[in-house]
């Protein structure tokens, strides 16, 4: 998944956290970045009409902009859930987050021939939690 | 969340082969559910230039894996076994309806293998961290693989014009 696509995803889920435009504060958060660099990142993807940004507001995902982040929270997904599921991974976020930047959408896809993904995903996505509501994850959080 | 490819640890490093041993069984195990589930008079219009195709790829799969099995070894990682893969295959598997949907799929499995060990190899060379298997033969391996990868997506291109 590339930067781009990265950044879509953590806006979906912050615009999800907040119900509301995304800070820059819980972007830099959530992608372990510098609030420059999301500022940075946020006017390139305002130049391609991926975002709209409001001073003082935040950043919300224009239509085109919600169906790519859709996806790359959907090849995220998948990747958690192989994970979980397949590699039988206990820090499966924690190892997801790490790996997402190498593994493309059509490796997922070919990923996701073997997994069991809820119909309704990415919608199931726990923003909060980091992980799909219907991932079985014990008391401490890792995949049981 | 970490953005950039790169490969920064060991462990990285062999969950992402454990990654690339899933994807050859998956392409091994498909070829071979190909070949088997097809209606009788599919397998039989399915012409030996894919039946061969299709024999090669399982077993150019197997070779690749056995490979990626002894780099992940040397990490003091393990992988998981064809047979786990093989059912999860199984469990979710549904044949393409006729021979041009087989290539179809063996042409994705192969194109999909070429991304993630291109992705693998800028991943490593991105990253200046020292693993514990030597980077030369890791790199090498990879290089060798992802070519094999690359003849595999013309093959089945070139049976896919033939048969157009």
């Amino acid at each position: 998944m590339n930067t781009a696509d990265q950044y879509l995803k953590a806006i979906y889920l912050a615009q999800r956290i907040e119900e509301g435009p995304a800070s820059t504060g819980t972007l830099a958060d959530l992608l372990e970045v510098s609030p420059a660099s999301v500022n940075e990142m946020i006017g390139k993807l305002e130049e391609r009409e991926l975002v709209e940004h409001e001073k003082y507001k935040g950043a919300s995902l224009t239509d085109e902009g919600i169906e790519r982040a859709h996806n790359a929270l959907q090849t995220y997904c998948i990747i958690e859930r192989f994970l979980a599921n397949v590699l039988e991974v206990e820090e499966f976020r924690d190892e997801a987050r790490a790996l997402e930047s190498v593994i493309d959408d059509t490796v997922a896809d070919r990923l996701d021939t073997i997994i069991d993904r809820p119909a309704e995903c990415p919608d199931c996505f726990d923003a909060e939690q980091d992980y799909c509501e219907h991932l079985e994850v014990g008391p401490d959080g890792c995949a049981d | 969340m970490s953005l950039g490819q790169r490969v920064s640890s060991d462990h990285q490093l062999a969950r992402l082969l454990q990654i690339g041993v899933v994807l050859e069984e998956v392409v091994e195990s498909r070829a071979a559910h190909h070949l088997e589930t097809l209606p009788p008079s599919e397998q039989a219009a399915v012409d030996e230039a894919v039946r061969e195709l299709l024999t090669e790829a399982a077993e150019e799969s197997a070779e690749h894996r056995e490979r990626l099995e002894a780099l992940i070894d040397d990490l003091d990682a393990e992988t998981v076994a064809y047979e786990e893969i093989n059912a999860l295959v199984d469990a979710q598997y549904g044949p393409p309806e006729d021979t041009d949907g087989v290539l179809y799929d063996q042409l994705a499995n192969e194109e999909t293998a070429y991304k993630f060990y291109d992705d693998l190899i800028d991943a490593i060379e991105a990253s200046d961290a020292e693993y514990a298997i030597d980077r030369d033969r890791l790199l090498e391996t990879l290089y060798d693989i992802r070519e094999e990868e690359k003849e595999g997506v013309e093959e089945v291109t070139e049976i896919m014009e033939h048969r157009a």
